[in-house]
């Protein structure tokens, strides 16, 4: 039975990770550019979070719906002001600025928040959990991998079913012939990343909830966040909630094996699946 | 009546490379009008350089008035101008009919092209409409690309080598399109690299060679002989 709890808290763990890298695959699927900062941005938007929370005095999760906006007009700001200048043929100048910019939120971080640990407080439903059949589930994991799956459904409604994720889809075929439709691709590109922000910005909510955060934990999560992407194949968002389900789970067993392998287990995970199948699990026909 | 869209001294670069050295274009409001010319002539260069998508790097073009040389390409798709872009670049992630939405995208109010009425237009893509657009054949393709610029009810309808790969069979029962959206008050210039489609079609022709009009007229004026020489620069002087 410890197994299947294992196997649980895997799966939900891979919401959280399916979380992280949703805005870094729309960006990337919509601009081919692979945003180095996303990890930082996250931490960022937890720290945000946590500052509307002390100041105003609002639970987390109240928070949190007061950042989304604000992050939202934070990536349109990012992307009209700085990430549209270096959109090129070139793929090196917008990966060495994105690399760059996540220097900055990092020291901007140290220099304004400390080096200390912080976490957002949640609290009783931090500790709640419910009995789901022969195991129990936390609330909070729950609600992480639910919130996963809602942000993966709003993304494939918006994608698929609107005039907005019309003109997505035909800016990332072909930013030319896109303009010839009246289409402003650096417009779309800044609606795109204000929506990977917001993204980001639950997945900080649910980041900063379950465990400690501070300025320098912004990497990893990139990290895997882009195992997650990888594994599922690019341009798929169920591939990547499966991705992200990759990692948890073998994290999970990993960690309950020997504490000390969690880490190491997700991404033995990671390069056994690229072994097997090196376009990911659901690669997109066409790419 | 004066000139609709005028277009005079039009010169454009790609870098350093100079691929349209002052052309001259006139075309009256519901005039259909041909460019022909070998490969590399500069048809191609022309339609972009019209629609903002190649560099213009001198002379003015004007829409009813309107210079609107130097324009963003979505600004001048807003002013009147729309593109059936050489090779048809259809959207592949998008179906037939997300294809024909598309190209009404920035389009305010209403006008006389609807899907409905591209559907009556080429009833094969009602039937089409789900499919992606790059799953059609080349002849179906084309009449989507047709559509899908239709859409933005331009004054002003651009078409770069609709002909090209296309059965005899299949480019007739495309121009045959034409009439209708002649009566839609539309102006038509069809670049072609087929004459005898071109001089059908047309009420006036413009032959071009590297980068230069050489020739214009009325298709009854111009003898063979004179389309040939400046076809080929044969005798130019
Ligand atoms: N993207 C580009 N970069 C550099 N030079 C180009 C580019 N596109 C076209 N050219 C050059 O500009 C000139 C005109 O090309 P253009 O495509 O306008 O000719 P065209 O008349 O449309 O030919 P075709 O009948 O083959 O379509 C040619 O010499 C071509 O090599
Ligand atoms: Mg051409």
């Amino acid at each position: 039975m410890i197994w299947l709890d294992t196997l649980v808290q895997g799966v939900m763990l891979g919401g959280l990770y399916a979380l992280f890298a949703a805005g870094l695959s729309l960006v990337f699927g919509i601009m081919r550019l692979v945003n180095l900062a996303h990890g930082d941005l996250i931490v960022l938007g937890a720290y945000l979070i946590l500052g509307i929370g002390t100041a105003t005095g609002l639970n987390p999760f109240l928070a949190a719906a007061l950042a989304l906006p604000v992050m939202f007009a934070f990536g349109w700001l990012l992307q009209t002001a700085l990430l549209n200048r270096v959109l090129g043929d070139d793929i090196l100048p917008p990966l060495l600025v994105t690399f760059g910019l996540s220097v900055v939120i990092q020291n901007v971080l140290l220099q304004s928040m400390t080096a200390d640990s912080r976490k957002l407080p949640v609290g009783p439903v931090e500790s709640a959990s419910l009995p789901l059949g022969p195991v129990t589930v936390g609330v909070m994991p729950l609600l992480t991998f639910g919130s996963a799956i809602v942000v993966i459904l709003a993304l494939n409604w918006l994608f698929y079913h609107t005039a907005l994720g019309r003109a997505f889809r035909a800016t990332s075929d072909d930013p030319v012939t896109a303009q010839l439709m009246g289409i402003r691709p650096r417009r779309i590109f800044a609606i795109a990343t204000g929506i990977a922000l917001v993204v980001a910005t639950i997945a900080a909510l649910y980041l900063g909830a379950r465990a400690n955060f501070d300025p320098s934990i912004g990497p990893a999560r990139l990290l895997y966040a882009f195992e997650a992407v990888i594994i599922g194949g690019l341009g798929s968002l169920w591939g990547t909630l499966a991705g992200g389900m990759v990692i948890g789970v073998a994290q999970a067993f990993g960690a309950a094996l020997n504490p000390e392998w969690q880490i190491l287990a997700g991404h033995i995970a990671f390069v056994a699946v690229l072994l097997v199948r090196p376009r990911g699990l659901f690669p997109r026909a066409n790419d | 009546m004066s000139a609709f869209l005028e277009i005079e001294g039009l010169t454009a670069h790609y870098g350093d490379f100079k691929a349209l050295f002052g052309v001259d274009l006139t075309l009256d409001q519901g005039q259909t009008l041909a460019i022909i010319g070998a490969n590399g002539a500069g048809k191609t260069t022309l339609m972009r350089a019209i629609t903002g998508i190649a560099r213009v790097t001198g002379g003015s073009i004007r829409l009813a008035g309107r210079d609107i040389a130097r324009l963003p390409a979505p600004d001048i798709l807003t002013a009147g101008i729309a593109m059936v872009p050489e090779g048809r670049r259809l959207f592949p992630s998008l179906t037939v009919e997300e294809n024909l939405q598309i190209g009404a995208h920035a389009r305010k109010g209403s006008g006389f092209w609807t899907l409905e009425r591209i559907y009556t237009l080429f009833p094969i893509l009602r039937e089409r409409r789900t499919q992606p657009g790059t799953a059609l054949s080349g002849g179906q393709q084309q009449m989507v690309a047709i559509g899908r610029a239709l859409m933005s009810n331009p004054t002003v309808l651009l078409c770069d080598e609709l002909s090209l790969g296309l059965a005899p069979v299949v480019i007739r029962e495309i121009y045959a399109a034409f009439p209708t959206i002649r009566q839609s008050g539309t102006a038509i210039v069809v670049v072609e690299q087929d004459i005898g489609q071109a001089l059908k079609v047309a009420d006036h022709v413009h032959c071009m060679m590297e980068g230069r009009i050489t020739l214009s007229g009325r298709p009854q004026d111009l003898s063979r002989a004179a389309i040939h020489d400046a076809y080929f620069g044969v005798n130019h002087a």
